[in-house]
């Protein structure tokens, strides 16, 4: 039997005069899990967070912390803590008296606060800086406060409202492990949002990805990478190459497509009901592309072309190729593979790119 | 060459407020103190005594009207604290935009007519055959026509409606730089509306409450019209006593005596007053 769930959000809503931010999104996150909901600005993800945290009323739908319906209870009552964004540590208190300030408000006697804060310290790698002041720590240190701070009230579930935003990126990429270790450690039903597709693929054990106010696909990162369900998803996590194209043909579970400049594209039928004529968006990553000098090694790939090389992004290991494909004039980011063996690639050249109908995604094509 | 020239701004930039202090404030207080030395043997014959000081202390209505000055002025300012401080927290904390212009606007309109004019809207007010009288008459809830100019509720009044402003501005001031995320993270820590007040927004708001008392209670201790006019001529205020020395009986250096101790009162009470709440002049003044 499966253990009740540590949130569950039932049909939930979220409206402004005549804005709906939030669209009846129901979702659940086990005990322990590290949850992500990732989105750009402006897709509700915070409107979604406050309203768990109880700072905003949900129009409608249930809100459900360890099966307990959280309608009606106040923030203070709510067995949730939230780091903020900026992590808003009282500036006004030393780091104990941060710690502290939740289990002063239960009434917790002196000598068994100070016993817990002196604790939750050392667990955040921390101790004995209980008598210093805030402004002393450094961005990393301040978070592991932010979250020392939560914790040591031991919520059912944390909430993080991208604390990872105001860091350098050294040390962004430093405390998404750190967040990770700690969620295993505290063993703790974290909620974690984001506008940063990498801090969710790397930390998360599910994802939400939303937009729009609704989630549009939620799933490990692996499935959210490889097995995109729609156009939004297969755009924002990841990088992908998108073209436009009208079906061709429909036949044995493949799609021949074909691009406006009427080049022949191939893809897997994903059994979304596409049929001759259907207009589409297509995607495939940079990364899925196979490059060669020699015509005949990508020959078999299924979707093949010729471009002359436009630019090189060398980024180390992140370096891109922005081709332009021969037939068609369009343009086409590739990764660059750095085993050497197009180190020489220089603009003006050209070379031979191909793709499987696998590493390929398309989906009806939706307004814009 | 370029730092003689850059001294030479510095000094020019500065001299304004050299010549200001120089001329106004230090060189009458250096004379007043003079003044204030001298003690009258005979006709155009004076001498260097603490004399005028000691008169001071001999005289139980001087010193009484000193202490009863002392702390009108300090109740006065806390009620202006307690009054304005949510005034200042709606201001700053739960309004936007417009409003919020407005709402400070309005605290600002009493200050576009004179401190005199203002001090006879309250005498017509208050006074025996003034609008809240009648209004109690009218309603039936008194039967005679009632006074209530002329006693300390009537000062108590006008000090707290003449500094209100100068309480709420440096309020809003701070309270406005308090992050809302500090109040959120307040309550989901499962704090109380009371313990975030104690804990987070009064420590934060501490220079400002602190800036707002000192300028309060300076106002109200160094008032002259307001206990005079709504007072009556009953109530006894320092710097009345001190008019009267000048003015009345043509007595400077009992006056100018009487001037140094209040500015030693002031200095004093101020003193105290950073003391007890932790915070320091320029840590209060620089915000």
């Amino acid at each position: 039997m499966p253990s009740t769930p540590d949130l569950e959000c039932r049909a939930i809503s979220k409206s402004f005069k005549d804005f709906k931010a939030v669209r009846d999104i129901s979702f659940s996150v086990p005990q322990g899990t590290f949850f992500s909901i990732l989105g750009p600005s402006g897709c509700g993800k915070t409107t979604l967070l406050r309203m768990i945290a109880g700072f905003q009323e949900p129009s409608s739908g249930d809100l459900l912390i360890k099966g307990k319906s959280m309608l009606n209870v106040a923030p203070n009552k709510r067995p949730v803590s939230m780091v903020f964004q900026h992590l808003a540590l009282f500036p006004m208190m030393s780091i104990g008296a941060n710690v502290g300030f939740g289990l002063r408000q239960r009434g917790v006697n002196k000598s068994d606060i100070k016993k817990q804060v002196e604790q939750v310290l050392e667990r955040v790698g921390l101790g004995g800086t209980s008598d210093r002041a805030v402004s002393s720590l450094s961005g990393g240190q301040k978070q592991r406060v932010a979250i020392a701070r939560c914790m040591v009230l031991e919520p059912d579930v944390l909430l993080l409202d991208e604390p990872l935003g105001a860091l350098d990126l050294k040390l962004r990429e430093h405390m998404k492990i750190e967040l990770k270790q700690l969620q295993s450690e505290f063993n703790t039903t974290f909620v974690y949002i984001t506008h940063d597709q990498s801090e969710a693929l790397v930390m998360s054990d599910q994802i939400a990805v939303m937009n729009h106010g609704v989630f549009e696909q939620v799933g490990t990162a692996k499935e959210l990478y490889y097995e995109p369900q729609t156009a939004f998803v297969a755009g924002f996590v990841g990088e992908a190459n998108r073209f436009h194209a009208t079906v061709n043909t429909v036949k044995d579970g493949v799609l021949n497509l074909k691009t406006p400049e009427g080049k022949s594209l191939s893809s897997l039928d994903l059994g979304q009901g596409l049929a001759n004529g259907n207009k589409v968006d297509v995607f495939v990553r940079p990364e899925a592309v196979r490059l060669s000098r020699i015509a005949k090694d990508v020959a078999k790939m299924g979707n093949t072309g010729t471009g002359i090389v436009e630019n090189v992004l060398f980024n180390g290991a992140n370096s891109q190729l922005i081709l332009r494909d021969a037939t068609n004039a369009a343009s086409m980011n590739v990764a660059l593979p750095q085993t050497g063996e197009f180190r020489d690639l220089a603009v003006g050249d050209t070379v031979h790119f191909g793709w499987a109908p696998e590493q390929t995604r398309c989906f009806a094509h939706q307004g814009n | 060459m370029k730092s003689d020239k850059s001294k030479l701004t510095f000094w020019l930039l500065l001299s304004p407020l050299v010549i200001w202090l120089a001329t106004l404030i230090v060189l009458p207080h250096v004379g007043m103190f003079l003044v204030s030395l001298r003690e009258k043997v005979g006709i155009r014959e004076y001498e260097t005594s603490f004399a005028n000081y000691a008169v001071f202390f001999n005289e139980p209505l001087y010193w009484n009207t000193f202490a009863r000055t002392a702390y009108m002025s300090i109740a006065a300012t806390l009620l202006t604290l307690f009054i304005g401080f949510p005034i200042a927290y709606y201001i700053a904390k739960l309004t936007r935009g417009r409003t919020k212009t407005t709402l400070f606007l309005m605290c600002l309109i009493p200050f576009w007519v004179s401190e005199l004019v203002r001090t006879f809207g309250w005498m017509i007010l208050l006074r025996e055959t003034g609008v809240v009288s009648q209004l109690l008459q009218y309603a039936g809830l008194v039967d005679g026509p009632i006074e209530m100019l002329y006693n300390d509720a009537a000062i108590m009044t006008g000090l707290v409606y003449t500094s209100m402003l100068f309480m709420v501005v440096p309020l809003v001031t701070t309270l406005d730089s308090l992050d809302d995320s500090l109040i959120e993270a307040g309550y989901d820590l499962g704090g109380t509306s009371f313990s975030i007040l104690r804990e987070i927004v009064i420590p934060h708001a501490m220079p400002g409450i602190v800036s707002g008392c000192i300028v309060v209670f300076m106002l109200s201790l160094g008032n002259y019209l307001t206990p005079i006019l709504l007072g009556g001529k009953d109530s006894l205020w320092f710097t009345g006593l001190i008019y009267s020395q000048f003015i009345t009986r043509f007595n400077w250096e009992l006056g100018s005596a009487f001037g140094f101790l209040l500015l030693g009162l002031s200095s004093l009470i101020v003193f105290l007053g950073l003391k007890l709440s932790g915070q320091s002049l320029s840590k209060t003044m620089a915000r």
